[in-house]
């Protein structure tokens, strides 16, 4: 899909109009209502200013709230108090191991599927719509549908009991096993978050001439080394907006892991809401949501320069 | 350059590589189908506890078909607040989708149609909103709410979620008008329409299939939000908040009703804009 920019478009009666000289003062061209250069502006202004208001104004004064007391005071309590409680680092570490865990395989499915639909003839928009199904299923449907699953009366205890292979069901989620606990929840996110990397990396393959493909064929590159050496350096930029995508919203893990886990695995974004909803803690609240935003725009500059394009060797 | 492609693949099509290639074709059937059922079937399961009386879903070992009971979803309609939570996203949803859209279409327009200084800009903020934790919003504005006493109402929450499905509006509808040729709206001055007529009469029935996709979108995104719904409202809540606060007590088919209920909708909406997904995400890499 190519996306054109169209060009310098002057509305027509704002050149001269070539059908009719201009003769005299009435004959001059109609003045416009609007004046155009301003059109773009106005059209533009609720969209920036809304963006301003509810985007980056809020974005500050979550960091002013994680930093300063209701009176206006700098103060480093609300940072110290996240550090040092007792769930901060058992938090933190879930998170980043969730993220360690769960990306990577999201990465290299994703990019699986995408070949699969490029090569693919019949069936296509069949399959390609099937696989993009999670990525209108909500998250906190995503833990349920997977609660089904690994509850203590749920289907994967009911399958080994059929087969014969337990006695009595087990407690996949329950307090002791925390092991179970973190592949439910990483199934969980491959299952529910795999589309939507899916979507831009099939959206940029298609972007790739198939001359490419069909040159390094010629010269005798094997299935292998073509995806190696000619598609993914070509899927760069898809890529790049894909890991960052996923990774933020990795970092952002939530009603996944409340509904698979309750407080068992708690999470960045768990105590952010802990904070907020149950204690009224708006100060420390906003001192994890600081924390949140600060690793995510860290991760999205590293992805950005890991992967960046040189100038002109794009598409 | 098709005749040296079919050169190349003729061979291996019919000459001695033959059996490979037919163990490749198999290969790349089964694992096309797995990981079609790796999708579908706990979509199954969830929709199987569903259709099931709660004495099942409460029940062991599970029945992988379902014995097509009602009770279950009756119960999760009568259970208090629901309907109250039911009614509560489908405005919180409706109010984004009108935002956004109506935000959003505007400036996907000039985007689309216009050179001026500023644009880059404009472009870059958009795509910013991609780099933060938007559901984060939900915070400062929390506070910011009860200060102009908009605190636990619907509007507020839409306010939140149309700062997360404005810049899908933006990047849509300006794909969509860059996909309608100028000459079309000069030709319609030409002829004598002034700047919204020639809008209204030739450009708006030609997108108008793809505007009504992205509003869908926004309002999926805004059924689907449970933090900034969860962290912003107390009586006023959607069904995501509804279902997530009574998690730690909610009888196990009640949430399962509740999840059935939460993707049900979405399964359809993102059916309908399929076509758009594409134009939605392929365009972020530009």
């Amino acid at each position: 899909m190519r996306v054109r920019f169209a060009g310098n478009c002057r509305p027509v009666h704002e050149t001269k109009p070539f059908f009719s000289a201009p003769r005299d003062r009435d004959a001059r061209p109609e003045k416009p209502v609007m004046n155009p250069r301003a059109l773009p502006y106005i059209l533009l202004a609720p969209a920036t200013f809304f963006l301003c208001a509810f985007f980056l104004y809020p974005f500050v004064l979550v960091a002013w709230q994680a930093i300063a007391t209701d009176e206006g005071e700098l103060t480093t309590k609300y940072l110290s108090e996240m550090f040092t409680h007792w769930k901060f680092n058992t938090a933190l570490t879930n998170t980043f191991w969730l993220v360690l865990a769960v990306v990577p395989i999201q990465v290299a499915l994703s990019l699986l599927m995408a070949t699969l639909v490029t090569k693919m003839q019949k069936g296509r928009d069949m399959v390609l719509y099937i696989w993009t199904i999670p990525l209108g299923i909500s998250d906190l449907a995503a833990g349920l549908i997977w609660l089904t699953i690994f509850e203590q009366t749920g289907f994967l205890n009911s399958l080994l009991t059929n087969v014969g292979a337990i006695e009595e069901p087990i407690a996949f989620l329950g307090y002791e096993s925390k092991g179970t606990i973190f592949l439910a929840v990483v199934l969980a996110e491959i299952w529910r978050a795999t589309a939507i990397m899916l979507v831009i990396l099939v959206a940029g393959m298609g972007l790739i001439p198939k001359e490419y493909d069909e040159a390094a064929q010629v010269f005798g590159a094997s299935r292998w080394q073509r995806f190696i050496k000619v598609t993914l350096p070509l899927l760069k930029p898809s890529l790049q907006t894909a890991l960052i995508l996923r990774v933020i919203l990795a970092f952002e893990v939530f009603a996944v892991v409340v509904a698979l886990a309750g407080t068992n695995l708690p999470v960045l974004m768990s105590e952010v809401y802990n904070r907020q909803f149950d204690m009224q803690d708006t100060h420390v609240a906003a001192a994890f949501a600081l924390l949140i935003l600060v690793i995510s725009v860290a991760c999205t500059l590293v992805i950005m320069r890991a992967l960046r394009t040189p100038k002109g060797a794009s598409l | 350059m098709n005749k040296i492609a079919s050169t190349i693949t003729s061979p291996e099509r019919h000459g001695v590589v033959g059996g490979e290639q037919r163990l490749v074709r198999i290969a790349f059937a089964t694992t096309v189908i797995v990981l079609c059922l790796w999708v579908l079937v706990p979509i199954w399961l969830l929709i199987a506890n569903t259709f099931s009386t709660p004495e099942e879903v409460n029940g062991f070992p599970k029945r992988f078909f379902p014995s097509f009971d009602t009770e279950s979803v009756e119960f999760f309609l009568g259970f208090y607040g629901v309907g109250k939570a039911l009614w509560n996203s489908i405005v919180v949803a409706t109010l984004t989708m009108i935002m956004s859209i109506g935000i959003g279409a505007p400036a996907g327009y000039a985007l689309s149609r216009f050179e001026f200084r500023g644009k880059s800009t404009f472009r870059i903020l958009v795509l910013m909103t991609r780099a933060f934790p938007l559901p984060l919003l939900a915070l400062p504005m929390a506070v910011l709410f009860l200060r102009v006493g908009l605190d636990d109402t619907v509007f507020a929450l839409a306010l939140v979620h149309t700062t997360l499905a404005l810049p899908f509006a933006v990047l849509i509808t300006f794909s969509l008008f860059s996909g309608v040729p100028i000459e079309l709206e000069e030709a319609a001055w030409t002829l004598g329409c002034t700047r919204l007529k020639a809008f209204r009469k030739v450009i708006l029935p030609l997108v108008l299939p793809g505007i009504s996709a992205s509003a869908i979108f926004a309002f999926v995104v805004s059924w689907n939000e449970v933090f900034a719904a969860a962290v912003l409202t107390i009586e006023h809540r959607t069904l995501p908040a509804f279902l997530l606060q009574s998690l730690d007590v909610a009888p196990l088919h009640l949430k399962f009703a509740g999840g059935a209920m939460l993707v049900v909708p979405a399964l359809i909406f993102i059916f309908m804009v399929r076509k758009y997904l594409f134009a939605m995400w392929g365009i972020a890499n530009r």
